[in-house]
This record gives C-alpha cells, sequence and structure tokens, in this order.
C-alpha cells in the first residue's frame, strides 16, 4: 500500500456515463479507411473493365455453354489415344520431378552466398544473390517456359527448365533462411578448430537443416506438379500441351479424357502426400 | 584441461564419402529415365545455332522500350491485370461465402443435440464436392474454356479466376470458421438465434482478422496468375507479354518483365502491410 489517493480517480463512477455508439466513421478508424479503399479499388475495377456480361450471360452463350459441354461427352477412350494421354501423364509427372529436383540443387547452390552463416560473417554476395532469387521467383512458371521456348525449342524440356528457374528462386529463399536460423554451435565449433566455410556448411549447417529443406522439396514438388500440367499450353510439353492441341482443334472428347487424366493425376497426388504427411506428423 | 595428445588428429578425408557417392549415383540412376522422357538434352541449348538465336534475342533486351505510346499501353494492360484480379476475387467471394457458410459444421443446428441430420449432412456433403471440383481445374484451363465461349478478353480470365478462387477461398474459410472456437456459436444457437444471427455474432467477430488476411494474400496470388491466364487470351499485361515474345520483340519483352517483377513485389508488400496491420 502506497498512501491514499484520492477515492475521485481510482474508483469508478457509481453509475457510468451514458455513452453513444463510435460514429460509423471517423477519422482514426482504419477499418474504416482499409474498407472504403477495398471497395473504391473493387468499383474502379468493374467499372474500367469491359466485361461482356450480355454476351456470357444471355440465352445464346449459355446455349453455347451447353453445347460446348455436351460435346465433352462421351470421353475418347480408345486405346491408341489413352496410350497417349499415359505417355502425356509420365511425361508431366517426370517434369515436376526433375524441375524440382534440379531446383533444390540450384536454390541450395543460390542459398548458401545469400545466408549470412554466423555474426561476424560479412557474406559479401547476399544482398546480389537475394536479388537473383527474388527475381527468378517473381517470373511464374508459365513466363519462364515462354522465355526459355526460344532457346530449348518446344517440348518438355523447357517446361522442366521452366519449373527448374521459378522454384529454384522460391527454395533458395525458402533453404537462405532455412540455414540463417540453424542452431550456431556446430557450425561454431568447426570454425574454431579453423574449417572453411564450405566445409563448415556440408558437415556442420547442412546436416542440421536437412530434414526441413526435404519437406520443402516435397511441397513445392506437390505444387509443380500441378504447374507442370498446365505449362504445355504454351508449348512446353506434357499434358497440358496435348490439351492445349486437341483443344485447339475442337476435339473436345478427347479434350474430356484430358482433363479427366488431369484430374485424376493431381487428386492421386493429393490423396498421397496427405496420407505421407498425416503418416510422418503421428 | 586440453593437452596436445587429447586432440585427436582431423582426418583429411571425409569418413564417408563412399556413402555419399553411392547415394548420388543411386539418384542418378533413378533420375535417369525422367531425362530421357523430358528430352532433357542441355547441350541443346550450348549448340551454336541456339546460342545465336538466344544470343539475338537478349541483345534486343536493351535499351528497353521506352516510347511514351508503349509506356501508356503498358500502363493500361497493368491497371487492367490488377482490375481483373480484383473483379475475380470479388465475384470468388460471391460464390465462397455462401457455400462457406452451408458446408461449415459449427453452424448446423442439428448437429448440437447428438448427430447431424441426414439432409443436412448431404447438402454440407455436396457444397464440400462443389468446392473440390472448382479448386482443382486450374485456373488456366478454366480460361480456355471460357475463352472459346465468350471470346477473347478479360471477361475470361474474370470468370477463370472467380470459379478457381471460389473453390479455394471457400474452402479455405470453412476450415477457418471450424477450426475457431465454437462455444460463442453455439451459445447463441442453443438460445434460439438463427444461424445468420449466430454467424455474424459468433463466429464472425473471432474469425474476421484471418479470414480478411486469407483474402488479401489470395488477392496477390490473384495478380500474379492474372498475368499468366493473359498468354491464353486472357487480356492484361500476359497477353502483349505473349504478342511480343512472339514477334521477338526483347525490348518490350524487357521492359513489360520488369513492370511485372516490379507490380508483383508492390502486391508482395501491400499484402504484407495489409496482413500486418489486420493481426
Amino acid at each position: 500500500m502506497n498512501g491514499m489517493k484520492p477515492s475521485g480517480v481510482t474508483q469508478p463512477a457509481a453509475n457510468q456515463p451514458y455513452r453513444l455508439p463510435p460514429p460509423l466513421f471517423s477519422a482514426r478508424c482504419t477499418a474504416c479507411w482499409f474498407t472504403t479503399g477495398i471497395l473504391a479499388l473493387v468499383v474502379a475495377s468493374f467499372w474500367s473493365l469491359d466485361l461482356q456480361w450480355r454476351q456470357f450471360l444471355s440465352m445464346e452463350a449459355l446455349r453455347s455453354m451447353g453445347r460446348f459441354v455436351a460435346e465433352f461427352f462421351p470421353p475418347d477412350t480408345s486405346t491408341a489415344f489413352l496410350h497417349k494421354v499415359i505417355v502425356g501423364t509420365w511425361e508431366t509427372l517426370a517434369m515436376s520431378v526433375l524441375g524440382t529436383v534440379l531446383a533444390a540443387v540450384g536454390g541450395l547452390a543460390l542459398a548458401i552466398p545469400a545466408s549470412r552463416l554466423h555474426a561476424e560473417d560479412h557474406a559479401p554476395f547476399r544482398g546480389f544473390t537475394r536479388w537473383v532469387l527474388n527475381a527468378l521467383r517473381s517470373i511464374p512458371e508459365l513466363v519462364w517456359a515462354a522465355l526459355l521456348l526460344i532457346s530449348a525449342g518446344l517440348g518438355p524440356f523447357a517446361g522442366t527448365l521452366a519449373l527448374a528457374f521459378h522454384t529454384a528462386g522460391v527454395l533458395g529463399r525458402l533453404f537462405a533462411e532455412a540455414i540463417e536460423n540453424a542452431p550456431a554451435g556446430p557450425g561454431e565449433a568447426l570454425r574454431r578448430h579453423g574449417a572453411g566455410r564450405l566445409k563448415v556448411v556440408a558437415y556442420a549447417t547442412l546436416p542440421q537443416v536437412l530434414p526441413q529443406l526435404m519437406s520443402y522439396t516435397l511441397y513445392r514438388w506437390e505444387n509443380n506438379i500441378r504447374a507442370a500440367a498446365v505449362l504445355g499450353v504454351v508449348g512446353a510439353g506434357g499434358l497440358g500441351q496435348l490439351l492445349a492441341f486437341h483443344m485447339g482443334l475442337f476435339q473436345m472428347n478427347k479434350t474430356a479424357t484430358i482433363l479427366g487424366a488431369m484430374l485424376l493425376m493431381v487428386a492421386l497426388v493429393d490423396a498421397l502426400s496427405h496420407a505421407l504427411r498425416r503418416g510422418l506428423t503421428r | 584441461m586440453r593437452t596436445a595428445e587429447g586432440v585427436q588428429a582431423v582426418p583429411q578425408r571425409d569418413p564417408a564419402w563412399l556413402g555419399r557417392v553411392a547415394w548420388i549415383l543411386t539418384a542418378v540412376v533413378l533420375l535417369w529415365p525422367l531425362g530421357v522422357a523430358t528430352e532433357f538434352k542441355p547441350w541443346v541449348l550450348f549448340e551454336r545455332d541456339n546460342l545465336k538465336v538466344t544470343a539475338q534475342f537478349l541483345g534486343t533486351f536493351l535499351p528497353l522500350a521506352h516510347s511514351g505510346e508503349f509506356l501508356e499501353m503498358v500502363a493500361r494492360e497493368t491497371w487492367r491485370t490488377v482490375a481483373m484480379a480484383t473483379v475475380g476475387v470479388a465475384l470468388a467471394l460471391v460464390l465462397a461465402i455462401p457455400l462457406s457458410l452451408i458446408s461449415t459444421r459449427v453452424l448446423s443446428v442439428s448437429a448440437l443435440s447428438g448427430r447431424m441430420a441426414l439432409l443436412a449432412s448431404l447438402v454440407r456433403t455436396g457444397a464440400r464436392w462443389l468446392l473440390i471440383v472448382l479448386r482443382s481445374i486450374p485456373e488456366l484451363v478454366w480460361a480456355l474454356v471460357f475463352v472459346r465461349v465468350v471470346g477473347l478478353g478479360p471477361t475470361a480470365g474474370v470468370l477463370a479466376i472467380a470459379l478457381t478462387y471460389g473453390g479455394m477461398l471457400g474452402k479455405v474459410y470453412g476450415e477457418i470458421l471450424e477450426s475457431g472456437e465454437a462455444q460463442p456459436t453455439q451459445a447463441l444457437l442453443r438460445n434460439g438465434s438463427s444461424r445468420l444471427q449466430a454467424f455474424f455474432y459468433g463466429l464472425l467477430p473471432t474469425n474476421a482478422g484471418e479470414l480478411t488476411s486469407y483474402t488479401v494474400y489470395r488477392w496477390e496470388c490473384a495478380i500474379r496468375s492474372s498475368v499468366v491466364l493473359g498468354f491464353v487470351g486472357a487480356g492484361g499485361l500476359g497477353q502483349q507479354l505473349d504478342n511480343s515474345m512472339k514477334m521477338f520483340n526483347g525490348g518490350e519483352v524487357a521492359t513489360m518483365l520488369l513492370v511485372f517483377v516490379v507490380l508483383v513485389a508492390l502486391a508482395d508488400s501491400t499484402s504484407a502491410w495489409l496482413r500486418k496491420a489486420l493481426a
């Protein structure tokens, strides 16, 4: 107890003064500004895009939509075509695996110069490699594929490289964070004994973060299967290329089969990874 | 105490090198068929003809295209890209909010007294399946379909984003609503409030921050994918980029890539800032 206080200050008033509800809009209300800004953005967007609702919602469009969907059935299940689809699916899976592996190797190679290994580490290339990783990451796979078609030619090779470039950016950044957050003790011990930067990374840092790197890579692989399925739309191989080809020729029965294969593949991979993760976390 | 004899001689060779080499060899052997399937021939990149084409294309990157007319076009298309993403997400909300309200188990009245009624559970499962189907078709495929129906232009892109993102948002909204604390909502329901009342006064206040921040994050993703959708003819920056690439106009490609990278970085930081402000 530190002395008496004037009773009027500490004790609440016997009756709370009647308070008005807060005004609907006040200059200090962040949520109001936030909502206003978003509403303005949405209204401006609707207003500035010449959306053809009339064309889309007209009876004519609905009818053509119906016809379009009806053409999907029955899906083409002739053996020759199914064989083609299976080859395409295998190609897509191969693209995703190889692209992810290349990305993991490349990402690791970039992540080591991009991370500060200990407090006194100057890491002279940190800024530059981080910038490269950001550039690799912010260009989507599909744009990479379109760019790489020029030097790698049509086909799955361009798609694989495109996946590898974008994913290397994503994984490199995650890897660098993981390496910087690794416990410093083992690395410090090696450094005290005079081990060089490369040896410290190889024998102290990497063994500690390897499980984390693996799980990041697996997660990206899952993403890359979806991406690989559609990369072919610009001509980079796999199921997407088949899809774009047959849709361009208006062969809707074949398109339906390809779409079915795509959905099945993604669903299977999802189920598999879900089961794996459940098995790993238990 | 440390003495000179106590310190062991440091091995000069990695003691586990045999195992490492074996693992790398196994990986290469396993990856070989994949390389065959993807026609993985890196040396193709360094063939004389290819190198010449690549060098020519890269050589035209500089100087960047910067004529007033072109920059005006890029600015217009950039805005269209952002607008497509915004309209797409707005329409996705129209789809996602009702579906997630229908599919949420927390808002079930019959589940309060033990098991959910058969009809209610059927409707909820149906809504969930609809969300899964919407989500699992990639937006690029939706865009290809809609380009056939409504023709080239932003409508196809907007619809593609609306459907895919509607599925994603609906699913995640449902998960967020169910992961939070259910007691306030159940108390309201038990005391006779309607389901919408229980949502607005019980469920929404506890989860509003998380729901908004996920929506903002998805808007950021939508900006990225609306550029990609342009490549199949859905308008915006992507379509112009595709055109310039087909014309081998390196300067224009370089400018647009730069604008795109800046746009993504801006959306990234805006969304990070908004999510931090909301948290």
